[in-house]
């Protein structure tokens, strides 16, 4: 282990370019951050040759995407972002993996083609999807992403670039959906697109009073539409904890649609940090009720830009800065649909517990487990919490975890950044395993690591005499 | 409607070359890229195919060997029929210290930045007059402006440059020769990702929209994003003891 990393720090490394880059603070979308080395490169395999991670966008909230230590690489793919062919007739796509979701939906959707599945902002790429196994509204129908993904191209650990798929290296293949780059470093993506009648959406969209009602809305709705999500005011309680507003809704038919092309939303900036106070309990409270009575008639039918049905968040850039220098972190699990209806609301009871510590929630019902050896979803109820960073973070996601662990449920890797080792390895005790002894066969020396491999996986830390910086926050 | 343009782009598998690449590809333009490695050209060609392009091919073409200029340009023309625009977005980029360390580096930064950049605009230049006229756009730099501590050996090879687009302009425009210097300011693409983005930095994608218009428009100097023309005005009048001063 020590005479590898010996050999593959600093200079030694092979670098397309002149130089090794400089260590820099390197931070995941919710603004914790690391110091390491990043190296954004146009060309993938030369640049992956003794890269510790891969990352695209930093969209995952958490520490997925940052390296080990600060002597590991990790190779930024946003530069590596051409298309290298699409095969109309069977709807194929085959990608370099820092392709951007955006930049897909540019260049596909005029032409009536829809990526099969996708999450809830355009501003990730095809490799960092593909890592998360990513899943969007439309789970119980299309499933995870990783579903339609055909083959991949990837440089794995032993330094062999090769093509896996559900023929070739199977199991290579079904572990890196979902495997958070631990299972080698993707070059290229294939997947099938899906074709779509028209650019715009008919969207249903309903105000609901409490949980109890809002699992059984979502479950109705899921029925009828291949599109569904919730939002939940997390700061009501008592009687009407868990109201909010469903969502759901499916493309249009090109006769009910306009004729023109949505135009490309406008976007805002955000590119300072906000004040903590801003976003304060009262703030939120009134944007929640605003929000909530809006919606004044019960249930609404519209037609609107796809853009704002999938992609909310993207119209304000850098709003992750409006939770302040501090920053915040996601919460997203899943609980079983064999927990029970109660189970939803047990998890919102120790949230409103915690007196505004979230004030949004996103819910959704998931279908069936999907082919990624250690893939998020499975049948049942997934909810999402924001949750800015606060004294008693660690202890609320604790007992969030305990909660979870009890309903048989699990967590979503790329929001995590603060679940105990402990209880991930519980969570995940049927799956770890197997994910390990793929990953013990294609990298039994653990080269390609994560800040979260280290802190949930177990691998071991790269010794700090190696690493040339100190891991203070700037 | 506008006659399609039919393109040589030097540079264009990687940043600002890259973006306007594609920009040309899905307006409908036809284009053979310049480049010197083979696998990059075609993968970016197989990129521009699938954004529409109605021609898309690559030729062989390497800054540091002026000697295969002339071939290029024929492989060119073969390939096309004809071309009516050449764009240079090629060039290399290494730190100051980089450059003060490594002889070898530096003498490769300014032949392939100066000397050889401007002996593949010489044989544009006879090309397109040969077919009465067309247009040359090449990127300079606004670190050309003034001398400047963390660029004396890159900034002085982009000044050469601007000069000497300036000067072909005004000596064959009434020929019908349009030449065209671009200078943008920080540009976030594979050349500076190592460093920090200063104020103003600006996304390829927008620095190309704004040189397709210098083309289409024949401006003969652009500076991109807009705001480095004040910015750089102002920096043209600093006083030199003033200028010393400055780190940046
Ligand atoms: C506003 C918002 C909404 C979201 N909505 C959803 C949603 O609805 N559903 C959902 O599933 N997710 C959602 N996400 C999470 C997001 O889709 C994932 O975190 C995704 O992985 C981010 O992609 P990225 O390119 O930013 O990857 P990064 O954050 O850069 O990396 C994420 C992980 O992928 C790995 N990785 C990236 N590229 C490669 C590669 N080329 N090879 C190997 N490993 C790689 C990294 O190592 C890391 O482990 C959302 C995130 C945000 C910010
Ligand atoms: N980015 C900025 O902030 C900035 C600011 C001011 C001016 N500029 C200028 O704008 C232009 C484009 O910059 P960029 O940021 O887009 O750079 P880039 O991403 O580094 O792209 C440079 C291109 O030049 C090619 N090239 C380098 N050496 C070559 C050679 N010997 N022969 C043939 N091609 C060669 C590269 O191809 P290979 O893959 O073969 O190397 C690449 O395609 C340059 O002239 C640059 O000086 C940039």
């Amino acid at each position: 282990m020590d005479s590898w990393l010996e050999a593959h720090t600093d200079h030694s490394l092979s670098f397309s370019s002149e130089s090794p880059p400089p260590i820099q603070w390197i931070e995941g979308w919710g603004r914790i951050g690391v110091w390491g080395k990043e190296l954004h490169s146009t060309e993938l395999e030369p640049a992956s040759a003794g890269a510790a991670l891969f990352r695209g966008l930093g969209r995952s909230y958490g520490d997925s995407s940052l390296p080990a230590g600060a002597g590991d690489v990790v190779v930024n793919t946003t530069f590596a972002d051409r298309i290298l062919g699409f095969d109309e007739k069977h709807l194929i796509v085959l990608a370099e993996a820092g392709c951007s979701l955006r930049e897909l939906n540019r260049v596909f959707l005029p032409r009536g083609f829809f990526v099969p599945v996708t999450p809830g902002t355009q501003f990730v790429t095809l490799g960092g999807m593909v890592a998360s196994d990513v899943h969007g509204k439309d789970h119980h129908v299309h499933g995870t992403i990783g579903r339609h993904v055909l083959s991949l191209r990837m440089r794995v650990a032993d330094g062999r670039v090769l093509r896996c798929s559900r023929e070739e290296h199977p199991d290579l293949f079904l572990a890196t959906l979902g495997g958070m780059g631990l299972t080698g470093h993707i070059l290229e993506v294939e997947m099938r697109m899906r074709r779509v009648p028209s650019p715009w959406i008919r969207q249903y969209s309903r105000r609901v009073d409490d949980i109890d009602e809002f699992l059984e809305a979502l479950a109705q709705a899921a029925k009828r539409w291949p599109y569904t999500v919730g939002w939940i005011d997390c700061l009501t309680r008592g009687r009407h904890m868990g109201r909010g507003i469903l969502l759901a809704g499916d493309w249009a038919s090109p006769d009910e649609a306009p004729s023109s092309f949505p135009k490309p939303k406008k976007k805002i900036n955000i590119s300072f940090d906000f004040p903590s106070f801003i976003l304060g309990p009262h703030t939120v409270a009134a944007f929640n009720h605003l929000y909530y009575w809006r919606h004044l008639p019960r249930e609404r039918f519209c037609l609107t830009h796809w853009e704002d049905f999938f992609y909310p968040l993207d119209a304000i850039g850098g709003w992750n800065r409006m939770y302040g220098k501090r920053g915040f972190t996601q919460y997203q699990c899943v609980l079983p649909a064999a927990a029970g209806p109660e189970a939803p609301r047990r998890v919102l009871e120790i949230l409103t517990k915690h007196g505004g510590a979230s004030f949004l929630c996103v819910i959704k019902d998931c279908g069936p487990e999907g082919e990624g050896v250690l893939s998020f979803p499975m049948e049942g109820v997934s909810i999402a919490l924001d949750i800015p960073i606060r004294g008693d973070t660690q202890e609320l996601i604790d007992t969030l975890n305990e909660e979870v662990l009890r309903e048989g449920g699990r967590i979503y890797l790329t929001k995590d950044r603060f679940t105990r080792r402990e209880h991930f390895v519980e969570m995940e005790k049927r799956r770890l395993p197997r994910f390990q002894e793929i990953r013990q066969k294609w990298d039994p020396e653990l080269r390609i690591r994560s800040a979260q491999s280290v802190r949930l996986f177990g691998d071991p830390m790269p010794s700090p005499k190696k690493a040339d910086g100190f891991a203070f926050r700037k | 409607m506008r006659e399609p343009r039919s393109v040589v782009l030097l540079g264009g598998t990687s940043g600002i070359g890259r973006a306007l690449a594609r920009k040309l590809a899905e307006r409908g333009d036809r284009i053979v890229l310049f480049g010197r490695k083979p696998e990059e050209l075609e993968r970016s060609v197989q990129d521009l195919r699938v954004r529409g392009a109605s021609k898309a091919a690559w030729v062989e073409c390497d800054l540091r060997k002026p000697e295969s200029f002339a071939s290029s340009f024929d492989e060119a023309q073969k390939v096309l029929g004809f071309f009516d625009t050449v764009i240079v977005t090629a060039a290399r980029f290494a730190t100051q210290e980089q450059l003060e360390r490594d002889r070898e580096l530096l003498y490769e930064l300014l032949t392939v930045n100066f000397t050889h950049t401007v002996l593949f605009c010489e044989e544009a230049k006879n090309r397109l007059l040969a077919r009465g006229g067309g247009t040359l756009c090449v990127l300079s730099s606004v670190a050309g402006e003034r001398g400047r501590k963390p660029v004396v050996f890159y900034g002085a090879t982009k000044a050469g440059l601007s000069r000497y687009l300036e000067g072909l302009d005004h000596r064959f425009r009434q020929e019908g020769l349009r030449v065209i210097t671009i200078k943008p300011g920080f540009v976030k693409t594979p050349m500076t990702a190592g460093l920090k983005p200063p104020p103003f930095a600006a996304e390829a994608d927008e620095v190309a929209e704004l040189i397709l218009f210098a083309i289409d428009w024949g401006i003969p100097v652009l500076y991109v994003p807009l705001v480095w023309a004040p910015i750089m005005s102002v920096i043209r009048r600093l006083p030199r003891f003033v200028m010393r001063r400055f780190n940046f």
